[in-house]
């Protein structure tokens, strides 16, 4: 017994030296080949509002291009404060046009890739069925807490405002309001149950509830764009994704997540 | 720099929840630390450990389990309901006690280590007097171990100012309700208004140094308080 412990003891050892090995030599490989390496390889910033589609579209991008992405996800806000504090982003794919135009203005990006990638849809939904449809008890005032982004800075937001200003309930229902710091939130809110309806995104509809499709001209369209950034101009990967995204397969992802594309 | 009008807003309402939150912990903390300070009980460890969990759980984390606990369905949410609150998400006293949570340790551990630094000696002292427990309590503990109430109360109040994971999650950014100074400096951030921004941090980051000043200057003065007296 004690023997054999010791041999097993022994080639744990032995693995463990090879592994070691392996890990520094690998290192020092990547360490000599780096430049080429990072030209294989882009910095993707992605809104959170586009976590699931971004994990297919950048698995399929992989997949067929053999490049390789690094994904970032925050809000777009903060991802648009770290970029012009010199964040090492190569594309950002904002969930608004706000920030992109901002962007171009500091001239951060270049004007021919900045691309409209997703156009989002807005539904009201409520987390338990009902005689009356979302719409019909917001319009009612059958309700005692309505859940929406913040109109201050999330798009979404401020679609959910104009459809309620069209429908002039805009006042009326204010009081109500429960503001989530992004479209997410607002899902959270009404899928816990402490809001009766909420606006979200189509993409986020769950299976359960009752939802009501907003008409699209009852609100400016929801464009979210994306730019290339000027560091980027010489980075393969990044150039190669920002023509994917332009792909129908892209666009197949995309819509197959309930957002419309160009 | 000048504040606007939503932001004075949000700086009243911060000072009015952690007075509220100050205030109710104090009243709980207090025979809560005591008992810590003092049992032998086997549930000590317990107690001690769920005491501190707010110190390394996320807030968000807090957050999104009170936003489920305090929803309809949850334990919170039922309690509220049948006592005809109705739903404590998205209003003051939903962040109350929210903040009850999150604050809990950082009144608690300094009252609790004052206590504990008095030592069992006065109190013996005392009670060979016949001295009652309450007594006791009023005329020798609370005077032995008022630095360290003072620490917690400034602690628990300076918390709860810079609370904000769990206020994202259950405050609905509602004006004069649930949107406080740190919300209203991330609406801000997150709207590119970065003037308004860097106006209320400033605000904050003096108030915390104030704070923390005032803090350690107390710590300094009470070290040799305790040490001649209690021991």
């Amino acid at each position: 017994m004690p023997v054999l412990a010791l041999t097993n003891t022994m080639r744990c050892f032995t693995q463990l030296c090879v592994l070691v090995a392996a890990m520094i030599v690998n290192g020092s490989v990547n360490h000599a080949h780096g430049t080429d390496i990072k030209r294989q390889h882009a910095h993707i910033a992605v809104a959170s509002n586009f976590i699931k589609p971004m994990t297919l579209l950048a698995q399929d991008f992989e997949n067929k291009s053999g490049h390789t992405l690094t994904i970032s996800y925050a809000s777009s806000g903060k991802i648009y404060a770290q970029i012009i504090h010199g964040a090492p982003f190569d594309v950002f794919l904002s969930a608004d046009q706000e920030k992109p135009k901002q962007l171009a203005e500091k001239q951060l990006i270049h004007s021919n890739f900045h691309i409209t990638y997703a156009i989002g849809k807005l539904v009201l939904w409520s987390n338990t069925v009902g005689h009356e449809s979302p719409i019909e008890r917001l319009q009612s005032n059958q309700y005692s807490k309505l859940a929406l982004a913040n109109p201050k800075f999330a798009p979404y937001g401020q679609a959910a405002v104009a459809v309620l200003d069209k429908l002039a309930i805009k006042e009326k229902s204010r009081p109500k309001w429960v503001l989530g710091e992004s479209i997410s939130q607002a899902y959270q809110f009404v899928a816990s149950g402490n809001a009766e309806i909420g606006f979200i995104a189509k993409s986020q509809l769950p299976k359960q509830g009752a939802f009501s499709t907003i008409d699209q001209t009852l609100h400016p369209a929801i464009r979210q764009d994306a730019v290339l950034l000027k560091r980027a101009m010489n980075n393969k990967s990044a150039m190669a994704f920002f023509e994917y995204l332009q792909s129908n397969d892209a666009k197949k992802i995309i819509q197959s997540f309930d957002y419309d594309t160009e | 720099m000048f504040l606007s009008d939503s932001d004075i807003d949000a700086i009243i309402l911060t000072l009015k929840l952690a007075s509220t939150v100050t205030f109710i912990l104090l009243l709980l903390c207090t025979p809560l630390a005591y008992w810590l300070a003092r049992t032998q009980s086997w549930l000590k460890a317990p107690v001690s450990a769920l005491v501190a969990m707010p110190l390394i759980l996320p807030p968000t984390v807090i957050g999104f389990y009170l936003l489920i606990a305090m929803g309809p369905n949850g334990p919170i949410g039922e309690l509220s309901q049948s006592l005809g609150i109705g739903l404590l998400p998205f209003s003051f006293w939903g962040l109350v006690l929210g903040s009850l949570f999150y604050s809990l340790p950082f009144v608690v551990q300094p009252i609790q280590n004052a206590i504990e630094a008095i030592g069992t000696k006065p109190i013996e002292a005392a009670a060979t007097l016949h001295s009652t427990p309450l007594s006791t309590f009023i005329y020798i503990v609370l005077p032995l171990a008022k630095p360290g109430f003072l620490s917690a109360a400034v602690l628990g109040f300076a918390h709860t100012v810079g609370e904000f994971g769990i206020v994202l999650m259950i405050g609905g950014n509602i004006p004069k309700e649930t949107k406080v100074v740190s919300i209203q400096i991330y609406d801000n951030v997150e709207a590119l208004n970065y003037t308004g921004a860097h106006t209320l941090s400033a605000v904050m980051l003096i108030f915390s140094l104030l704070v923390l000043l005032s803090l350690y200057t107390l710590q300094q003065q009470s070290k040799s308080a305790i040490f001649s007296v209690g021991r």
